[in-house]
């Protein structure tokens, strides 16, 4: 079975976000970013099935500029066999990675095809789903668990409601909860000999695709602050309040 | 104009109070029409709770028997057709686990892109929405010649009354389209309690790490039920076990806005932040002084939750 995983370079998640004072988006430079770790979560899948004989072939990809290369690294020092980097310098929208996707999909011809449910950049959670419907294949987003059979996959959703079981066949698209796994923690041997491996290169017009235009960010704003709150000391002085208020 | 339609998300027979939240966002967009699109096995109840909501124009319900439980691949395309045969320019609906799933894949099949989880409608194509967690609000212009399609944040728009009657009709595609076979519904686990729903109550209690244990959150439940609140909880207390995830609260759980926000044991990781800064008033308790749920708390108490709770507890019903 071959696996395909995707990935983003994104603003690392415990980093306070700064927005540019112009409102033209949030300084991304000099500031430390990592994979999404909902991606972190399908590589993590991906390998284990790779260890335990369910997978033969697992593969990453990403789209960005050079400095993707770094995450590019940190998926071959999990265990990728092969690493691809769809090279643009442009930002890249959900349907334009998406459409990138399946170009890929179309040339690997992958049984599973991992993604995060959401970049934690953007909070999109878009492509995994856009990607299922230009390939026309089955979708299961959000899981916390999965089981691999030769022709199809059992998928366990974490919806609104609770947990939703789905049976897709493959080729198949699924989407990562934070609750399918834990990831490891990389060993520095891993690490060292990531460095030597090859990364294949590639761009959207390689691929055909034609990139998105449609939506345009006219700006970026920090939200209103909630007005600073107060301490009370005591229980009493909290319930009293909570009547000001009029909430209880 | 703008022809605006809302798909209805609905669970075990009942409109969700998401869809009225959707509707209410919708209305937001001016508009010549306003309909909501049902696809069950059989939506005509749903439909018919769906055209009381203020503001709709017209329900329409698509019975199918693959349309019993919501399935991205075999609703998209249902949906892809009303689109296009009723020259809808917007396709709404809300940011729920339902919506999430489904609307990117409506979106791709129209070949449009798409606007998550919209926070505020500033005109017919200029919408606002949050990114990184809710630490940044971005502004966004769509192209008027192309569909828009998005989800509504729920958390943004107080649900429209339920008082009106619009128009309920069974509807059939035009033409009889192939719906794939290649997903199945095979069950659901569902933690349904008595209790008001997290998504839509107005006040909500939750714990965090702080509360220790699966056992010792049924004192959080029990002062929950005590002041009629839903239960939420950080995801370090599902990761640890104590509850089950769907009452996870945060950028990876459900968004909340209630009037009351009482935590408990809870640090405020950015990512717990991004469920709760739409709360009206927040409560935070915590041992810690220096817990950053405290910057963005209305009212800080700090000390030992297993003191206070009772404390509370007995004071709240000595006052009402």
């Amino acid at each position: 079975m071959k696996v395909l995983v995707s990935i983003k370079r994104a603003i690392d998640y415990n980093v306070h976000i700064r927005i540019a004072d112009d409102g033209s988006g949030v300084v991304t430079d000099g500031v430390k970013h990592s994979i999404n770790p909902f991606d972190e979560i399908a590589l993590e899948q991906a390998i284990r099935w790779k260890e335990d004989g369910t997978a033969d072939e697992v593969v990453a990809v990403t789209i960005g500029g050079d400095a993707a290369v770094e995450q590019l690294r940190t998926a071959l020092a999990f265990g990728c066999d092969r690493v691809l980097h769809v090279r643009t310098d442009q930002p890249v929208s959900s349907l334009t990675a998406a459409r990138t996707l399946a170009a890929i999909a179309a040339q690997e011809s992958p049984d599973v095809l991992l993604l995060g449910k959401q970049a934690i950049d953007d909070d999109n959670g878009q492509t995994g789903a856009m990607t299922a419907g230009l390939l026309g294949w089955p979708q299961a987003t959000f899981a916390s668990a999965i089981t691999l059979g030769d022709h199809s996959a059992r998928v366990t959703r974490e919806i609104d409601a609770g947990l939703e079981t789905l049976e897709i066949d493959l080729p198949g698209l699924i989407t990562t909860d934070l609750r399918l796994n834990e990831p490891r923690y990389l060993k520095l041997p891993n690490i060292m000999k990531a460095k030597k491996k090859p990364i294949e290169d590639t761009t959207l017009e390689a691929l055909g695709v034609t990139p998105a235009a449609g939506h345009r960010v006219v700006d970026t704003t920090p939200p209103a602050p909630r007005p600073a709150g107060e301490r009370v000391d005591s229980v009493d002085a909290l319930v009293a309040r909570l009547n000001d208020k009029g909430l209880v | 104009m703008s022809r605006i339609l809302v798909i209805a998300d609905h669970f075990e027979g009942t409109l969700t109070a998401a869809t009225a939240k959707a509707v209410a966002g919708a209305r937001e967009i001016a508009h010549e029409a306003l309909d909501v699109l049902v696809l069950a096995a059989d939506g005509a109840a749903i439909a018919g709770e769906a055209a009381r909501l203020a503001g709709v124009d017209r329900v329409t319900h698509l019975d199918r028997a693959e349309n019993a439980h919501p399935i991205a691949a075999i609703a998209a395309p249902q949906i892809v057709a009303a689109v296009t045969q009723g020259h809808y320019s917007h396709v709404l609906a809300p940011n729920t686990s339902f919506g999430k799933d489904m609307m990117p894949r409506v979106a791709a099949l129209l070949g449009v892109e798409m606007v998550t989880d919209l926070s505020a409608v500033l005109d017919t194509h200029r919408f606002q929405r949050p990114i990184y967690a809710g630490n940044a609000l971005t502004t966004v212009e769509t192209p008027p010649d192309e569909t828009l399609v998005a989800t509504v944040r729920t958390a943004s728009f107080k649900p429209v009354a339920a008082d009106a009657q619009a128009d309920v009709a069974a509807r059939q595609l035009d033409d009889d389209i192939e719906l794939p076979t290649h997903s199945r519904f095979v069950g659901i686990e569902n933690h349904a309690t008595d209790r008001p729903d997290l998504a839509t109550a107005k006040r909500v209690v939750s714990g965090g790490r702080g509360v220790g244990s699966a056992a010792n959150f049924d004192i959080i439940r029990e002062f929950a039920d005590s002041i009629g609140a839903a239960v939420g909880a950080s995801r370090a207390a599902v990761d640890a076990g104590y509850v089950p995830n769907d009452m996870q609260v945060g950028q990876t759980g459900k968004i909340i806005a209630p009037e009351l926000y009482i935590c408990f044991g809870i640090s405020g990781a950015i990512q717990h932040l991004a469920g709760i800064k739409d709360a009206g008033t927040i409560v935070a308790v915590n041992a810690d002084p220096d817990a950053p749920i405290f910057e963005i708390a209305d009212i800080g108490l700090v000390g030992d939750l297993f003191e206070i709770i009772p404390a509370l507890q007995s004071a709240l019903g000595a006052s009402s």
